[in-house]
């Protein structure tokens, strides 16, 4: 469903991403983890192109990522994505954000949209929401509309940059109950987080990622258990001592 | 007093005058001014340049020089529109600039991640721009647009310098008659500030009705 060849990404003179490589088939949950600045966010944001890619490839379900215009705008329908700020539009309600891109993209009915946009509400559990504005909802709130309006795309792949880092504790259960769910269904995603919990709970595999390369890779059960490398052992010594 | 009772016609037909010419040149600007910004943030650099060369050009000439140079310099190589339609062009291309500006200031405080957020459910650029970024772009605007509109008013007059015959001109013809400037123009300034408040009351309408729930 999604494959990088050979990624490398720059920033200046700032080398984040070196020579990555990731196949992800569908249905795959694939969890990235590593210490912050190792370039996980990056490589999220480089597979709908939101940053540029500096050289190598990342295919989506066959296609390579076409360079801006409208050829790159029908990729990233298929290819839904979550933002640790949610970024939902502030001046639409709930609903009107989850029938934005079936509207205007799919070209599906407005009313067809609603009922569709209602399912999904119901299905992340704040079809009371339907009719507030984003600022009126609590950041799990927030999260969890976000997810529906990433899923109303009836995309082929989620990616989720950090869902839950802008959450209070107690809300970030309810996102992550969301998203185990989706996985659960066999929806194929790319999750990064530092939600161990959720990696161990759902994951296929686990990526971890240290200064812009892939360390490691491997079930959730062997990473946490066993680490193969000396970084991603100092790594989850640090995080899951407490 | 007199002076204005015996006058109310013209006066009339000018502050008419005054009116029509501020509504069309504010539709104008505003048009203009969108596209201007949405050129001055566009993805390709040359779009930018143009965007940029527009503001800064109209925004760097007095408005008189513009309308005089419109009016008296285009039908010597041979354009050449109605008055009315002349002044229209020159005020409007003038105060979109300014509102370029504005909107161009309104489109920034709109965070990063709207932009990113509609285009990973894929909105084209202009769709974002169109359903994301504009809507929530000019609505933190509202009341630097509002006095730009004011300011545009204001100028309307001074199409009177191109033989336009709006409010000020009027009352200047009527003064020629009566010389009885206290009256006259007190009377005119009293009409420009009535309908600057009323569009002042417009915006303030706008905003509170349109506000964004934070």
């Amino acid at each position: 469903m999604v494959s990088v060849r050979g990624l490398h990404k720059w920033f200046g003179p700032l080398h984040v991403l070196k020579d990555i490589d990731l196949t992800v088939a569908a249905g795959e949950v694939v969890v990235v983890v590593g210490p912050s600045g190792s370039g996980k966010s990056t490589l999220c944001r480089c597979l709908n192109r939101l940053e540029a890619i500096g050289q190598g490839s990342v295919e989506i379900d066959g296609q390579p990522l076409p360079a801006e215009g409208r050829a790159l705008a029908r990729l990233r329908a298929d290819v839904g994505m979550v933002f640790q700020s949610f970024n939902l539009f502030g001046h639409k309600t709930v609903l009107d954000n989850i029938t934005l891109g079936p509207t205007r993209v799919r070209r599906i009915s407005r009313a067809e949209a609603r009922q569709q946009a209602m399912t999904l509400l119901e299905r992340v559990g704040i079809a009371d929401k339907a009719d507030h504005y984003p600022a009126q909802l609590s950041g799990g709130q927030q999260q969890r509309a976000a997810i529906a309006r990433a899923l109303a795309m009836r995309p082929k792949v989620l990616l989720f940059d950090e869902p839950t880092s802008a959450l209070d504790p107690e809300m970030v259960n309810e996102v992550l109950d969301v998203m185990v769910s989706l996985a659960a269904e066999g929806m194929t995603m790319i999750v990064v987080t530092h939600e161990m919990g959720f990696a161990r709970r759902a994951a296929d595999r686990v990526v971890f990622m240290d200064d812009g390369r892939i360390v490691e890779s491997g079930a959730p059960d062997d990473f946490f258990a066993a680490p193969r490398t000396e970084r991603a052992r100092d790594f989850l010594s640090k995080i899951l001592q407490h | 007093m007199d002076a204005l009772t015996a006058h109310l016609s013209e006066l009339g037909h000018g502050l008419v005058t005054t009116v029509e010419l501020t509504v069309v040149t504010t539709v104008g600007a505003m048009l203009l001014g969108i596209i201007v910004a949405t050129l001055r943030i566009a993805p390709v650099p040359l779009l930018r340049a143009i965007g940029t060369a527009y503001v800064e050009v109209l925004q760097n000439l007095p408005l008189l020089a513009l309308l005089v140079l419109f009016v008296f310099a285009l039908p010597t190589i041979g354009i050449s529109f109605p008055l009315f339609t002349s002044a229209a062009i020159v005020i409007a291309a003038y105060e979109g600039a300014y509102l370029a500006e504005a909107i161009r200031a309104g489109i920034n405080t709109v965070g990063v991640g709207q932009a990113e957020a509609a285009r990973a459910i894929g909105l084209t650029f202009g769709q974002s721009l169109r359903h994301v970024i504009l809507p929530q772009g000019l609505r933190a605007v509202i009341q630097p647009i509002g006095n730009i509109c004011i300011a545009l008013l204001m100028n309307t007059s001074l199409a009177a310098a191109v033989g336009v015959v709006e409010l000020t001109q009027a009352a200047n013809n009527v003064n020629l008659l009566e010389a009885q400037p206290i009256a006259v123009f007190t009377g005119a300034g009293l009409a420009y500030m009535l309908l600057a408040l009323i569009i002042g009351q417009v915006t303030g309408l706008l905003e509170r009705r349109l506000a964004i729930v934070r």
